[in-house]
């Protein structure tokens, strides 16, 4: 079946509410509205409002009830509407979702699931465009998820589900209108990153939003006969590092692709963990394209300079491969 | 009074007695990190919890203590958590700040002020939508009232209609802010009304006051299963922490509201009331005391947890 990118989140959604009584959607605009980004369109007509619950503009409460409702019992689905925005809820998942488990000695898990979308390239400027998922990463007890294709984002809510403890979904706005084919029954694993082309010559690892641009960028090495792998992290925290050194074994160059900004990166981490784990197996020095160290403009030609973009890409590689 | 007087008296002695031993506990270093004591606040928890149902849900904040122990965690776990030991009711891990007993439906123990108010709005969701009898009882102090939280979550728990009571313990200090520094409105029951909400006030100081006052708001969140904003008039007799100088408040004061100590009082009236005799008070604070020895002896007896343990419990073993 051929679905977007959001009708793949919606599709996850409703299979999760249909399956579990304990399930609900809360966020602002997720009923009436549809989701600010139309994921959840439909779903309080066929669910009513106490399972696709409207919530006012109130971050904090509402993230913090969705705390309060998984260790109540419930399996709270809750929408944050941009990685911006949930810096008002930060409190609620780094001082309690993510601690109360351990704080306890082991007596509370948090099973709630966290959505928000993420990352620029709609010309939103610099409060509705960041890609702050690193910050989440950092934290132990979280569970971190970057469905960057169509099949990923309609098997990962699942799984996710199913986790005891809390995981925040990061969710690229700009890949809610790309389009798969999708087959019934997907599943998918919440801990291991996916090559999305196999290659010999370099590495490109990547996650979320960048991943559509480093498959272009994939491309245009192809044509020059450089046959790069690219690697999907898919999850933030915990870092798959066993699948980024198998693929640098096999090709002795890494690129590392990151929307974030460079300094204190998720790129910046996965180069660490490499020099640990494999450095010996690097024939050249590794390179970063994360987007420039700006809040992300207004203007188009600038927010594209801020970016990440295809021809960086191919230019890091170059440097690599030279 | 259907509560046992005797009952109420005898739980103050055991928590100040608990208390005091901490503090001395402290001084010799078998207790660190922060301790935030309740003496002088001791009626509230008391009168509050004697209060409620085992179906209730208790959230608290870093000055949980007498909570904990009202809510039926036994003493020695307790204590054993002060020292940081395994058989903690946290196993260690969480201290005097982070009390927890999920058989008990104490939610804690939180250290960040207000966090624990939208967590129990959540509570009362689950409550009601799985169709559980009990209610969300929230403690919080008076500083929270400036945290957006506050306003969030008494949103939230009136806009939801969600069985929720809201308990200040305004002892009218934030740490050294003084409320009349820190609120432009220092009557905070009144904040309720914003929010569509009823609300009381009663004399923190007074344990039978206290226990009417939640007895009423309680049946009433329960039969209406509505929120409600409860304000108890209390005050902090020790520092704020163990790291206080007390620079922000007057000897004055502090000896004019212990003249109004929840224990000395409550004896005082009982005797005066026939119901205890002198003899029968001192035997009270004995048996508090007499706890108090076996739960320090029984924290400084169980082990510590091994080292190697110590990445358990950041995420929940797989299968559970």
């Amino acid at each position: 079946m051929r679905i977007t990118y959001r009708d793949a989140m919606r599709l996850a959604i409703r299979d999760a509410l249909l399956a579990d009584p304990r399930v609900l959607l809360m966020g602002e605009d997720v009923g009436l509205y549809g989701g600010s980004y139309a994921v959840s369109k439909g779903l309080l007509d066929e669910f009513g409002p106490e399972r696709i619950r409207d919530t006012p503009l109130s971050e904090l409460g509402f993230v913090g009830a969705g705390v309060g409702a998984a260790i109540g019992g419930l399996r709270p689905i809750v929408e944050i509407m941009t990685c911006n925005f949930s810096l008002l809820a930060l409190d609620q998942i780094v001082n309690s979702a993510a601690l109360l488990r351990h704080m306890s000695g082991g007596q509370f898990s948090v099973p709630i699931v966290i959505r928000m979308a993420t990352g620029a390239g709609r010309q939103l400027a610099a409060q509705h465009s960041h890609s702050l998922e690193n910050w989440y990463a950092h934290v132990p007890g979280l569970r971190v998820l970057t469905p960057a294709t169509v099949a990923d984002a309609r098997a990962m809510l699942a799984p996710a589900l199913a986790d005891p403890d809390p995981v925040v979904i990061v969710e690229h706005a700009a890949l809610y209108n790309t389009e798969a084919d999708v087959p019934e029954g997907l599943t998918c694993d919440i801990e291991r990153a996916a090559v999305r082309r196999p290659g010999s010559a370099v590495s490109l690892v990547t996650y979320g939003g960048s991943l559509p641009k480093v498959l272009a960028a994939a491309d245009v090495l192809a044509a020059e006969g450089i046959e790069a792998e690219v690697l999907d992290l898919r999850v933030l925290r915990p870092l798959d590092v066993a699948s980024v050194a198998t693929s640098l074994r096999r090709t002795h160059r890494v690129v590392v692709v990151d929307e974030g900004w460079k300094t204190g990166s998720l790129a910046g981490e996965v180069l660490a963990r490499i020099a640990e784990e494999c450095l010996f197996d690097l024939d050249a020095p590794p390179r970063r394209v994360c987007s420039a160290e700006v809040p992300i403009p207004y203007a188009k030609h600038l927010e594209d300079a801020a970016l990440p973009q295809v021809e960086g890409v191919v230019a890091a590689v170059h440097q690599v491969i030279a | 009074m259907t509560t046992d007087r005797v009952r109420l008296l005898a739980d103050m002695y055991r928590i100040r007695r608990m208390e005091e031993t901490c503090a001395e506990l402290y001084g010799l270093q078998k207790i660190r990190g922060f301790l935030h004591l309740y003496i002088g606040e001791e009626a509230c928890a008391v009168g509050a919890v004697h209060a409620l149902t085992d179906d209730d849900n208790i959230l608290a904040t870093y000055r949980e203590h007498g909570h904990a122990l009202m809510r039926g965690v036994p003493m020695n776990s307790i204590m054993a958590e002060m020292y940081g030991k395994a058989s903690g009711c946290s196993r260690g891990r969480g201290g005097s700040m982070h009390l927890f007993d999920s058989s008990r439906r104490f939610y804690g123990g939180t250290a960040i002020v207000g966090s624990g108010l939208p967590q129990a709005v959540g509570l009362a969701l689950a409550d009601t939508m799985l169709a559980r009898p009990g209610i969300t009882v929230c403690f919080f102090g008076d500083g929270a009232v400036a945290e957006g939280a506050f306003h969030e979550s008494l949103n939230l728990a009136s806009l939801w209609r969600l069985p929720v009571l809201f308990v200040i313990e305004n002892n009218l200090y934030a740490m050294g802010t003084a409320l009349s520094r820190a609120q432009a409105q220092t009557d905070l029951a009144s904040k309720a009304a914003g929010y569509a909400m009823t609300s009381s006030a009663a004399d923190g100081m007074d344990v039978e006051a206290v226990h009417a006052a939640v007895s009423e708001a309680a049946a009433a969140v329960r039969a209406g299963r509505r929120p409600h904003l409860l304000e108890l008039h209390t005050y902090r007799f020790r520092a704020h922490s163990m790291f206080d100088a007390e620079l922000y408040r007057d000897r004055a004061e502090v000896d004019e509201w212990k003249k109004r100590d929840p224990i000395a009082t409550y004896a005082a009236r009982l005797v005066a009331d026939g119901v205890l005799d002198k003899a029968g008070v001192d035997g009270l604070d004995r048996a508090a005391r007499d706890e108090v020895t076996g739960a320090v002896e029984f924290a400084e007896a169980t082990p510590w947890e091994p080292v190697a343990d110590l990445l358990t419990d950041v995420h929940t073993p797989r299968g559970m």
